[in-house]
């Protein structure tokens, strides 16, 4: 059976110059196909004595399989290359930026308060918010602060014709809330507030946290350590802190609280026990509660946060700067 | 309040270096802003003897003088001061010496005359403003002595500020007892001696307003000799406490308040007519101040008279006619006490702002009258000679502040400081700080002193007990609560929700003032508008009554920095003021420029309505059911007319979007292609929740139509149409293509929808598709008269 064996090499050799799969799979239609050329010595078998038939039959199926391995080889082979052709045609400048839109940020002051707000409510403080045109009663009188008070000096206040006026601190939230509702009371209170001031180191607009907390047992070594995790967390280090006797009307004892910066103190917050006039004026019993209450720049921790060196540009607004920030 | 460290050690001298008293005062709440070496260095200064003056040969005004200066030559030095005279002691600058903003002194020659030194005015060597004429010592100076050691230079200015309940630290005395408390030292106080009475002249006193001013003691001196300069001793003293030395009568009455904290005054007596009266004003009554300002009086200000009118608005400052000058002959002394309450905003209401006004506000200690008189008396006569009358004192001791008695109950110091205090140690503070005290029944019972009038109740007790235990020294604990869950708040959601869809939508959020240009608030046409009385500019001097202005000022502002694509948004309160003022939250956004940042590889065009509507609905529309919100044409005059959108929540309107007026682009000259929106929070607050449909599991069965209709007819409609045609097993209707153009008759427009039918409970077949398709097809035709497309 020479013609087989001729056969079986005429195929491989067809098979092993194949280019693709398709020239592959014509050759095998060519030789293993119901009509190949292979299959085709199988059906003549029967022409042959019977004594040869096994013989020659195992021959044939012999080289059938010695194509079909070719076949298969070369397969894989064409398959391989051409995974990787598609590949090579892939290849792309993996650092040229990502497609589409951009994710922008939130203005820093407002990621400051989150961030100040996020703290609190861990420990149970609710968010409390207030009027920015407020009435002499919230913003002064209610906090102990009576008309002619020198304190009002400090204020520097923006007033309208009807003697209503802006907001000099949200501590006039504290009031609205307390008259509200019934004590334990525990929240803060963000937001803008006003002074008729403008330089360097001063705008007329900004914002201040305000915190309370009344309750049955609350005293000044709780407001001390409170306040020292906030300042610790917040700026995420250990710091020197110290709380420095001061005077505001609606706490007694009062203080501020200090952290040493690169040079020296710097002035952070403000705080105290509220003051039993300011409980009475909201008819909260001082004989039963006490409260603790701080107060502080949401600029200033700002810019001690993220290094930023010019108050102004909180409100200029300027791309460059809001681009900085997320 | 400024004052020298070496005048305060008069008073109480710890043994502790100045770090450690700067220390102790702003632990002590009497913060410390600042110190400053009380002089310039003075190398080179010392006392010298004029021997002799001739006149320069060769110029009018300069002299030439031989100086003793202790050396053993004499030196021959120039000088232009009109008071040089022979036998005067005075400060020479020796050459080498250098003088603050001159260098090194060298020898001149002035016109032809050779000066080795420079005799000195107290400005040329850093001592106030004083340049009349070079500095007249005392004769007993020694000559050659360093002026270092005449002027006791080696000393600091240290300022503190002051909070307004501390009214009793203004002054040496007042800081001196905080300072002995501190260091548990004593204090002591100049002793002042009564002087004697030698003139009988006086002057009544009546008091005509005895809650205003319960206390007023008068003294006449006769003969002062009010040319005198002030000492060296006294005009450092004031400088060092940050005040101009102005006359010798001014300075002494300053320097007393200093010392004690007694504001005084100093009247020309001669000028005075009859009785002193303390009153209110009179109608129309005017007065001229010593600044020389003409001021009408308003009925609360509270005045010092004579028969012929004020001469003093009480506790502020004296009057221009009765001033001590250098003619005075006579002065009339004024210690009196003005109450608080009188005093403080009287200033104010005025602009004016004195070191009197300022003390007499936060309160005076009403027993200083008497030893502040007497001390100014003692120096007057010391420095100006004269003779002293009586002491005339008109007092309504009922009005008078009483000192307070206030009781402490042990458990109360625990209660606030959270710390248990040593009895001992409690007794002692209390007496120490000059109250009397005593213990009993688990209370203290203490009786402040006059000059500690800020101590009226309980707490006040505790915070000294703070104080002087130091804050520092309490320890720390947390403070504790019962956990307790809470609703969250949905407003506060909300606004954070509508934050991080804009900010993921590349959004910069921006914060503006609440004020702006009552120009920009015009655009809006916004006639409910709130001014400020007081504003800090006029252009930030009306309340916004929308988030708008703000947005189209950071537009300009960054178009002027040549940044040509602006995304950019605020939340915030906006002011109406309509029948009540309502003040609501809003959030407002702005967009120009392209879609995207220049990229590599996107067709990057400019942003428009639709961009500015898509961000829109991401915050609205998921939020809230399809039927619950309208968007209609809207009539702001902000917004192109033809591109701007009202929207209504459940009937109410929340907001607008749209392109902003090209009117307005011109009249600010902006860029024509900015769009805005603007919301009122509380209006899109969440209401939708979700709830869930079952998704159906048969196949669903897509089907497109292309229509052609008049352009006018507004998508919206045609939506609706074809919804209630499509019945339920319509599950999505989308628009994919809006073409106008060739093949399109002008005036029409083709729209392609896209069709999902979906049953839940089988699969649709194909003729049931085909029946709902024709009554979609034949609602829009009756409805709008659309063609299918060829």
């Amino acid at each position: 059976m020479n013609n087989t064996e001729k056969l079986k090499v005429q195929a491989i050799a067809e098979i092993d110059s194949a280019s693709d799969l398709s020239q592959l799979d014509l050759i095998r239609v060519d030789y293993l196909g119901k009509k190949g050329q292979l299959t085709q010595q199988l059906k003549q078998l029967g022409k042959l004595p019977a004594e040869e038939r096994p013989q020659a039959g195992q021959v044939i199926n012999l080289a059938k399989v010695a194509v079909q391995n070719a076949i298969d080889a070369r397969k894989t082979l064409l398959e391989n290359e051409r995974l990787k052709e598609i590949i090579e045609k892939g290849r792309l400048d993996v650092t040229l930026p990502g497609r589409g839109n951009k994710r922008a940020g939130l203005h820093p002051i407002t990621l400051t308060l989150e961030r100040i707000e996020s703290l609190f409510q861990q420990i149970g403080f609710d968010v409390a918010e207030g009027p920015e045109v407020e009435d002499d009663y919230h913003n002064f009188e209610a906090l102990n602060i009576p008309e002619h008070h020198p304190a009002r000096a400090m204020h520097d206040t923006f007033y309208f014709p009807d003697g209503r006026l802006l907001r000099t601190h949200t501590s006039s939230v504290q009031i609205r809330v307390m008259q509200n509702d019934k004590p334990p009371f525990r929240f803060i209170a963000p937001g803008r507030v006003y002074r008729c001031d403008s330089d360097m180191t001063h705008t007329p607009m900004f914002h201040q946290v305000e915190g309370l907390i009344v309750d049955e047992s609350v005293t000044f070594a709780d407001l001390k350590g409170m306040l020292v995790d906030f300042l610790e967390i917040f700026f995420e280090k250990e710091l020197q802190i110290r709380f420095r006797p001061s005077y505001f009307p609606f706490t007694e004892p009062s203080a501020e609280v200090d952290i040493m910066g690169e040079r020296g103190w710097l002035e952070v917050l403000g705080c105290g026990m509220v003051h039993p006039n300011v409980l009475k004026n909201v008819g909260v019993d001082p004989e039963k509660y006490t409260g603790l209450a701080f107060g502080m720049g949401v600029e200033r921790l700002a810019m001690l946060y993220y290094g930023v060196d010019d108050l102004r540009m909180f409100f200029d607004n300027d791309l460059r700067f809001l681009k900085q920030f997320h | 309040m400024k004052f020298s460290e070496k005048w305060l050690r008069e008073f109480v001298n710890p043994d502790v270096n100045t770090e450690t008293l700067m220390h102790q005062l702003t632990m002590a709440g009497l913060e410390v802003d600042g110190i400053e070496p009380a002089c310039p260095a003075f190398d080179g200064l010392v006392v010298a003897e004029v021997k002799t003056v001739s006149k320069h040969p060769d110029a009018d005004k300069l002299q030439i003088c031989e100086v003793d200066c202790g050396d053993k030559a004499l030196l021959t030095i120039v000088c232009g001061a009109a008071n040089v005279r022979q036998g005067m002691r005075t400060v020479l600058a020796k050459v080498g010496a250098s003088l603050p903003g001159m260098g090194e002194l060298k020898p001149v020659s002035l016109k032809g005359v050779t000066s080795t030194g420079m005799l000195c005015s107290a400005k040329e060597i850093g001592l106030g403003d004083d340049h009349e004429g070079i500095m007249d010592l005392s004769v007993d100076e020694p000559v050659g002595k360093p002026l270092t050691e005449v002027i006791d230079s080696d000393d600091n200015i240290i300022e503190i500020s002051l909070t307004p309940n501390r009214g009793d630290c203004l002054s040496i005395m007042g800081i001196a007892r905080e300072v002995a408390v501190f260091n548990q030292v004593d204090f002591s106080v100049p002793e002042v001696r009564k002087s004697d009475v030698t003139a009988s002249t006086s002057r009544n006193v009546k008091l005509s307003a005895v809650s205003a001013c319960p206390k007023y003691l008068g003294r006449v001196i006769e003969n002062v000799d009010t040319t005198v300069k002030s000492p060296l001793w006294l005009t450092e003293k004031l400088r060092r406490s940050g005040i101009r030395s102005i006359n010798i009568a001014v300075d002494i009455t300053n320097f007393v308040m200093l010392e004690f904290g007694q504001p005084m005054h100093a009247f020309d007596n001669d000028v005075l007519r009859g009785e002193i009266e303390v009153r209110l004003p009179k109608s129309g009554e005017k007065i001229k101040l010593l600044d020389e300002s003409e001021i009408d009086l308003k009925p609360d200000t509270l005045l010092i008279t004579d028969e012929s009118g004020p001469i003093a608005m009480a506790g502020v400052m004296g009057g221009f006619e009765s001033a001590v000058s250098t003619t005075t002959q006579n002065i009339f002394l004024e210690s009196a006490f003005f109450a608080p309450k009188q005093i403080s905003g009287e200033a104010r209401q005025y602009g004016l702002h004195t070191d009197s006004s300022h003390r007499f506000e936060r309160g005076v200690d009403p027993e200083l009258q008497s030893k502040a008189i007497e001390r100014a008396t003692e120096l007057v006569l010391q420095i100006c000679g004269g003779q002293a009358g009586p002491v005339v004192e008109a007092l309504s001791v009922d009005e008078l502040p009483k000192n307070k008695e206030v009781i402490l109950r042990k458990a109360q110091i625990k209660r606030i400081l959270g710390i248990e205090l040593d009895e001992q140690f409690v007794t002692d503070t209390f007496t120490n700080l000059g109250m009397s005290c005593n213990y009993d029944n688990n209370q203290w019972n203490t009786v402040a002193s006059s000059h500690r009038f800020d101590i009226n109740i309980e707490v006040d007790l505790i915070e000294e007990l703070a104080r002087i235990y130091s804050y520092d020294a309490i320890p720390v604990s947390a403070p504790s609560n019962k956990l307790k869950m809470r609703v969250s708040n949905e407003y506060h959601e909300t606004i954070k929700r509508i934050r991080e869809v804009l900010v993921n939508r590349d959004y910069h959020e921006v914060i503006t003032y609440s004020f702006i240009d009552p120009n920009l608030n015009k655009l809006l046409n916004n006639k409910n508008n709130l001014l400020l009385s007081n504003p800090i500019a006029p252009e930030l001097s009306e309340m916004r009554t929308s988030l708008l202005p703000g947005l189209l000022n950071t537009l300009q502002y960054n178009i002027k920095r040549q940044q040509e694509r602006l995304r950019i948004f605020e939340t915030g309160l906006v002011f109406n003021n309509e029948e009540d003022l309502k003040q609501e939250s809003h959030v407002a956004g702005l967009i120009h420029g392209n879609i995207n940042e220049k990229q590599w590889d996107k067709d990057n065009i400019s942003s428009d309505f639709y961009d500015i509507k898509n961000d829109v609905e991401a915050f609205i529309l998921a939020s809230f059911d399809v039927d619950d919100i309208k968007m209609e044409t809207s009539e702001s005059s902000i917004l192109h007319p033809g591109q701007a959108v009202d929207v209504y929540v459940r009937g109410k309107n929340a907001g607008c979007f749209g392109r902003l007026h090209p009117k307005i682009c011109v009249d600010l000259d902006l860029p024509d292609n900015v769009y805005l929106f603007e919301f009122n929070i509380k209006r899109i607050l969440k209401q939708k929740k979700t709830h869930y449909k079952r998704i159906s599991k048969f196949p669903s069965v897509k089907r497109d139509v292309s229509i052609v209709i008049d352009e006018k007819i507004l998508l919206e409609d045609v939506l609706r149409c074809a919804r209630n045609a499509g019945t339920d097993l319509l599950t999505n209707l989308e628009l994919f293509d809006v073409y106008q153009g060739e093949g399109i008759e002008k005036g029409k427009k083709s729209l392609a929808l896209g069709l999902t039918f979906q049953a839940t409970s089988s699969t649709l077949k194909d003729e049931e598709v085909e029946a709902i398709m024709e009554k979609v097809v034949d609602g829009l035709n009756n409805n709008f008269g659309a063609k299918l497309r060829e």
